[in-house]
């Protein structure tokens, strides 16, 4: 919980000096509050000030970082229950679990598969965030092999999965500065993985197997031992109690400020599941209700496609849908004769029409009215996507400047403005379109000359 | 050493209970959550979501190959279809009356009728029905459809902003539930359950259909929705406090993610697979924001949220 300006106001000089730029010390607390401004533009702060201001603004949950490159992993600093309440922050990472005992050519094949996974939403790429690698053969020397393997073939962060710390040590020493992170602690090995991470300077991962106040306990002793870089894993895998276990850590950290609980959360789906389906269902409940980092097992391209569309969805901004630039847009090269079509501009909605025109070969206009970022219906229905409104796009946009006909086609579901339409552009030929995105191809075959 | 103290929240609103069936039909409760859902550390949920499978009056002309592969014949006929729902555990029928839409068939009253006395004849199960969605049709169709099922308790919709004293007063008089649908607007929901209970509904007589999209086009508008509801409704708001229905799984087949089996990326994996994962995860995401009933489309998505709603519940 931030401090409000007048806590941060005790912690300051009370002198107005006015160096900071701002004409007294409690103007400069308000902004500090809004952090607006840093703490140090005041010079004569004291050191106590200082500490007690740093404790204070601390986030509940810690920032993480895993892997050193451009890809690396950042998660945490989340600081709501709900996504309406303001942005969930760091998006989940989602990782594939690969195993040390796996022969060369599966490993190589699934490396490749997981590295080079991208896919496109909404104009922008999305991929897979990381490999997590499984002693599971409990041998040191294998362990270390797999590891090194995995790491020549991949840019992507790593999560090492090991129990022991000699496979551990053995592993950290084949990736250099990569900063993997470790996992796990447990209460048998604690001391050793803290070497390992106070060492190498990785993340560790602990893990609980009875409940938080274990968790609690090994996080404690390991923060204590100068190991800050924590990650969660309470131990549960099925959906129940998972749900009802990483709602209470999220409370915790955020309502309690209980610092033990104040770190991402890993998870483990496959481990809970018989299925891909059963792993894909508590894959998504972790995406939405607290995982930080979600480890698959079953890696399949269509459930990668799901979640990561999941996380787009649920990590947007609740209080702006992506939008376009309302305008005339160009899909494909159109030529003055090509169909001119009408729609929103919701992201989702242009990219669904301009995806279908440009895969059934049809170069098109593209006319983007400003509905605040709502689809076709639901713009309509709030009175943001009208005859008035179409029409004054069409005029405002110059179209007859690029466009040679006097064709302007509607998206089917507001078929119903054709006749206010054809009142407002009399010169124009108002056409009706498919209802859904995915037609349209059929229907410019059937209703347009080419 | 740390002492872990669990922090639970102390609801002071309560979500109403509805009960769907009776006169003879079998009876489903939903609603009365006392905490969000599956919390069962802080308060006990007394009825689980139910799932409510979606059958049409009509073959389905817009739906993939593989979902009417997964039902067959039985999408032919709409009593078989309701039989074939229930061996694919169905608690709930949702019966659409589409052939009635006018660019649709435009059928009218006496046939909506006899849709509906067919499907009440072939299964015992509590029914949903729901016009094409076109005020004045509905109007037109519902009070035939309400009449044919009295005493039975079925819900019936949608009331929207332009209909609702019709079909409301209809449900009024035969003893059926309003189901009161608003676009993805937490605002007009509330305000339509205002409207809706000034003309008299009861409070254990109306469910919300708040509205969602599917994984990909916008299920974060119906998350939120549900989420923002039940919490409001916890917090003591009467007017937002009612069951919520998502027609979650019929969006998540709208779209190409489930309908498309060529032309797109090698990314999207494999077509059949994409379909049932999407339309499991949209229908899970919004039970896990507060869903109620949630209508669903494929046999195989429709078994595994059955499963993962009796496991969320410890069962």
């Amino acid at each position: 919980m931030a401090l409000t300006g007048i806590q941060i106001y005790k912690f300051l000089p009370k002198t107005n000096c006015k160096e900071c730029d701002f004409p007294t010390c409690l103007a400069f607390a308000m902004k500090l509050a809004a952090s607006a401004v840093e703490l140090s533009a005041c010079p004569y702060v004291t050191d106590e000030g200082k500490q007690a201001l740093a404790a204070a603004s601390k986030p509940p949950i810690r920032l993480v970082t895993i892997g050193a490159g451009e890809k690396k992993i950042e998660v945490g600093n989340e600081t709501v229950m709900f996504r309406h309440e303001k942005t969930f922050v760091h998006p989940t990472a989602l990782v594939v679990r690969v195993k040390d005992t796996a022969s060369a050519d599966d490993l190589a094949k699934t490396v490749e598969e997981v590295s080079g996974y991208s896919v496109d939403r909404v104009g922008m790429t999305f991929g897979l965030d990381g490999i997590a690698i499984q002693n599971e053969s409990g041998d040191a020397a294998a362990f270390a092999k797999c590891v090194e393997t995995v790491s020549s073939k991949t840019d992507l962060p790593l999560i090492l999965m090991s129990t022991d710390p000699a496979s551990m040590s053995a592993a950290l020493g084949k990736v250099g500065d990569a900063k993997p992170a470790i996992y796990a602690a447990t209460k048998d090995n604690i001391d050793e993985m803290i070497e390992l991470a106070k060492k190498s300077g990785c993340p560790l991962a602990v893990r609980s197997s009875d409940g938080l106040n274990e968790l609690a306990e090994l996080t404690e002793k390991a923060a204590q031992a100068g190991v800050g870089d924590l990650i969660l894993d309470p131990g549960v895998r099925d959906l129940a109690e998972t749900l009802v276990t990483l709602t209470q850590i999220r409370r915790l950290a955020l309502a309690k400020r209980f610092e033990p609980v104040g770190y991402p959360v890993i998870t483990f789906p496959g481990e809970g599941a018989s299925s891909l389906d059963e792993e894909a269902v508590l894959a998504a409940q972790h995406v939405a209700k607290y995982g930080s980092i979600v480890v698959i097992d079953r890696f399949s391209p269509a459930l990668v496609l799901a979640l990561i569309t999941l996380r787009l969805n649920l990590y947007t901004d609740p209080q702006k849908p992506i939008q376009m630039k309302p305008g005339l847009y160009q899909v494909g090269e159109p030529k003055p004769e090509s169909p001119l079509c009408v729609t929103t501009n919701f992201s989702l909605t242009y990219f669904s029409i301009a995806g279908e025109l440009e895969s059934a070969g049809w170069p098109s206009w593209l006319l983007v009215c400003d509905t605040e970022g709502l689809s076709v219906l639901t713009a309509w229905s709030a009175g943001k996507f009208d005859a008035d409104k179409i029409a004054k796009t069409v005029k405002g946009e110059n179209v007859a400047e690029k466009v040679s006909h006097k064709n302007v086609i509607l998206p089917g579901g507001v078929a119903v403005l054709r006749g206010e339409l054809e009142e407002e552009l009399p010169d124009w030929k108002i056409m009706v379109g498919p209802r859904e995105a995915m037609a349209v191809g059929g229907y410019l075959k059937e209703n347009w000359q080419k | 050493m740390p002492d872990v103290e669990i922090p639970i929240e102390k609801w002071t609103g309560k979500v109403k209970e509805v009960k769907l069936g009776g006169g003879g039909r079998k009876e489903v409760v939903v609603g009365g959550e006392v905490t969000l859902p599956f919390l069962a550390f802080e308060g006990s949920n007394p009825n689980l979501p139910r799932i409510a499978i979606e059958i049409h009056d009509k073959e389905p002309a817009a739906w993939p190959a593989s979902l009417l592969a997964a039902w067959g014949d039985a999408v032919k006929d709409p009593g078989t279809w309701a039989k074939k729902a229930v061996e694919f555990g169905a608690e709930i029928i949702c019966l659409k009356l589409l052939s009635a839409h006018p660019e649709g068939g435009d059928t009218g009253a006496a046939e909506a009728k006899a849709v509906v006395d067919k499907v009440l004849s072939a299964v015992d199960l509590p029914l949903i029905v729901l016009g094409p969605g076109v005020a004045e049709k509905d109007n037109d169709i519902l009070p035939a459809a309400s009449d044919a099922a009295k005493g039975q308790r079925i819900a019936l919709g949608n009331c929207e902003e332009k209909n609702y004293r019709t079909i409301g007063a209809v449900c009024l008089s035969d003893g059926h539930i309003a189901i009161a649908k608003t676009p993805l607007d937490i605002n007009l929901c509330k305000q339509l359950n205002i409207m809706l209970s000034d003309l008299g509904v009861p409070a254990d007589s109306i469910l919300m259909d708040p509205d969602t999209g599917a994984l990909g086009y916008g299920i974060e508008y119906g998350y939120s929705i549900n989420e923002r509801l039940r919490l409001a409704a916890l917090g003591g708001d009467a007017m937002t406090s009612f069951p919520i229905i998502n027609h979650a799984g019929g969006e998540v087949w709208r779209q190409k993610e489930a309908k498309a089996s060529e032309g797109v990326p090698d990314a999207w994996g494999n077509p059949e697979e994409r379909g049932v994962l999407f339309e499991e995860i949209t229908t899970s995401t919004v039970i896990n924001a507060g869903c109620d009933i949630v209508v669903m489309c494929h046999p195989k998505a429709i078994e595994r949220v059955k499963a993962t709603i009796d496991k969320l519940a410890g069962k």
